[in-house]
């Protein structure tokens, strides 16, 4: 587009060599990018010896044994903690979300103004700032080191954000389908369970996606609300990996590998979605 | 619907009048009311939460506890002056400085000449796949990539210095992170590497928001790609780099993982930010008071870039 889709003479030299630079450039940025990605999951196939001797060098055999004694050594745990803290506050942050734009949007609601105001100026506030406090109320009400607490945390700090997205959404809707309901006699209820919802799937999806990829890299919270390693998530079991076979290298690095995937692998899943999650995430 | 109700005056009505009528005052006050049970929740869970709790920290942050006896004392500002004193304090500013700064650098100007370059590509696919490339590093978990250059940075293993060596540049091989003056920047350069593919995605949607016949335009003037950069692409996505710049130095202020994972603020306190400050006071020393007082230099700059962000999309309705 603005940089040479225009050219009209292809052939120019110049234009040619242009576009080879650009090219070169593109293709070194992507090995800065993707290379120490491929580096840390072929070195979970080395040995200790071999990541010292010969960094570069590619693994000389395929054996599993690092990924396995990793995946045994804590990382199934963690993995299981993290689906659980992460699937449960998606949809738990979804809904609510949802139900709350719901109102924001279609409902005659008595200091409309001041309650939007109030949720999603949530966003501003960092979580760094109600830490200390957060941590004697879980104590005091016992969650402190479940799985509960993060899941409530998640929640309550992306709903303001997850608010936004859907009320962004619902305000373009056109009313005339819950008019149109509400005409038939059809609750509120109704309205917000069968037409408000199935029309938002669109951003729906893009909201679980977006919480998914906060909730299962989130490190603060998830290191300071746990101390029990079958209660750990996948980002702070890894630290606690890192600091109980820091020396073993070659398993730290399958660990990590193991734990980046499946994020990895959402993204190329459901790209689609990842991307219009992300735009709509910002500047609206 | 009810079939007969009072109507104001006092006189019964059957529903169809009703209905052509609207329902009583009294009736649609109670709908208005009740129709805040769909936001209920959200406000308990936001206001327990998040608002009570950053309320409760600047009570905390006027509080001082007797590590013998435990007894937690009112000291008012106290804390806050301690700050003022703290060399650590200083540092940790100057370091999220240097992250806003070299990140407005990375993750704004030259995603922005990268999107642009992007999107210059003729094929859409190739555009997608070299989007989707940049990208990934940005969805993998900060820990992942913290620890990742934790070990590229190792002296004996790592990836850096073994490139320097084969580069022939074996007089720049540095143990990064262990030395003072070099520990904030090589955690600031990991950072970018794992950041810069998502402003670059961002940015590319917006230049694709751009009006095609402009760039037809400047081309029957005969307007090069370099100009058409700086006189169309340029402008046209001013707005999105200004909300850029206000989401880059609030990132920069809350930072804490990559820190936290690669130095936990080390060698010496030379790459503390504010965040592991904080967690260093709170934590790891128990001293809560302190602790809430940092929090609250965290609170002021995210709530100011906040407020920035709010009135910068007002005024100018940043449209994607």
């Amino acid at each position: 587009m603005p940089v040479s889709a225009q050219q009209t003479a292809p052939t120019d030299i110049w234009s040619t060599l242009a576009r080879a630079v650009l090219l070169g450039f593109l293709l070194c940025l992507g090995i800065l990018v993707i290379y120490p990605l491929l580096w840390m999951a072929l070195s979970g196939f080395k040995t200790n010896s071999q990541i010292f001797n010969a960094p570069f060098d590619l693994p000389t055999g395929f054996s599993w044994a690092n990924y396995v004694a990793a995946w045994n050594q804590g990382v199934r745990s963690f993995l299981v903690s993290s689906i659980v803290v992460t699937a449960s506050s998606a949809a738990c942050t979804v809904l609510i979300s949802a139900w709350t734009a719901y109102g924001l949007t279609r409902t005659r609601m008595p200091a409309k103004p001041i309650i939007t105001a109030f949720i999603l100026g949530g966003m501003m506030l960092s979580p760094t700032v109600a830490l200390i406090p957060l941590v004697r109320m879980m104590q005091s009400i016992g969650l402190y080191n479940t799985h509960w607490a993060l899941i409530i945390l998640y929640t309550a700090f992306r709903i303001p954000f997850t608010t936004f997205l859907i009320r962004a959404y619902m305000l373009e809707l056109p009313s005339d389908l819950d008019e149109a309901a509400r005409m038939d006699g059809a609750s509120d209820r109704q309205i917000f369970w069968r037409i408000m919802l199935p029309l938002c799937r669109p951003i729906i999806v893009s909201s679980v996606i977006l919480h998914v990829l906060f909730a299962w890299n989130e490190y603060l919270f998830a290191m300071i609300f746990t101390s029990d390693l079958d209660v750990q998530t996948l980002p702070v079991g890894l630290t606690s990996l890192m600091a109980k076979h820091g020396t073993n290298y070659a398993q730290v690095f399958a660990a990590m590998t193991i734990s980046a995937l499946p994020i990895v692998i959402l993204f190329f899943l459901m790209q689609r979605y990842f991307i219009r999650g992300l735009t709509e995430g910002i500047g609206k | 619907m009810e079939t007969i109700r009072q109507t104001p005056d006092g006189a019964a009505s059957c529903g169809a009048i009703t209905d052509m009528q609207g329902p009583s005052p009294t009736r649609r006050l109670f709908d208005k009311l009740l129709s805040l049970r769909w936001v209920l929740l959200a406000v308990i869970i936001v206001s327990g939460f998040i608002y009570i709790p950053i309320v409760e920290n600047f009570r905390v942050s006027m509080t001082n506890r007797d590590i013998f006896t435990g007894e937690v004392s009112n000291v008012g500002l106290t804390n806050y002056q301690r700050l003022l004193d703290d060399p650590v304090v200083w540092r940790a500013l100057l370091n999220n400085t240097f992250y806003a700064l070299i990140s407005i650098f990375f993750q704004v100007f030259c995603a922005f000449v990268l999107a642009a370059i992007i999107e210059g590509l003729r094929n859409r696919r190739v555009r997608n796949f070299w989007r989707a490339v940049y990208f990934i590093p940005s969805a993998i978990s900060t820990t992942v990539t913290g620890l990742l250059f934790y070990f590229i940075y190792q002296p004996d293993v790592g990836l850096m210095d073994a490139a320097l060596t084969f580069l022939g540049l074996e007089q720049f091989s540095h143990p990064w992170l262990a030395l003072e003056s070099t520990a904030i920047f090589g955690i600031i350069a990991m950072s970018q590497w794992q950041g810069f593919g998502y402003s670059t995605l961002l940015f590319s949607i917006a230049i694709q928001k751009i009006p095609r016949e402009l760039y037809d335009a400047a081309t029957m003037d005969g307007a090069g790609p370099v100009r058409q950069l700086f006189s169309i692409t340029f402008p046209m996505a001013r707005e999105m780099s200004g909300l850029m710049i206000i989401v880059t130095i609030t990132g920069a202020f809350q930072v804490f993982n990559e820190v936290m994972v690669m130095t936990s603020g080390g060698p010496s306190n030379s790459s503390q930010v504010l965040g592991t400050w904080f967690y260093e006071q709170a934590f790891i020393l128990n001293d809560f008071g302190y602790g809430a007082a940092i929090a609250a230099i965290i609170f002021v700059v995210t709530m100011l870039t906040g407020i920035a962000q709010v009135w910068y999309t007002r005024k100018r309705r940043v449209q994607l």
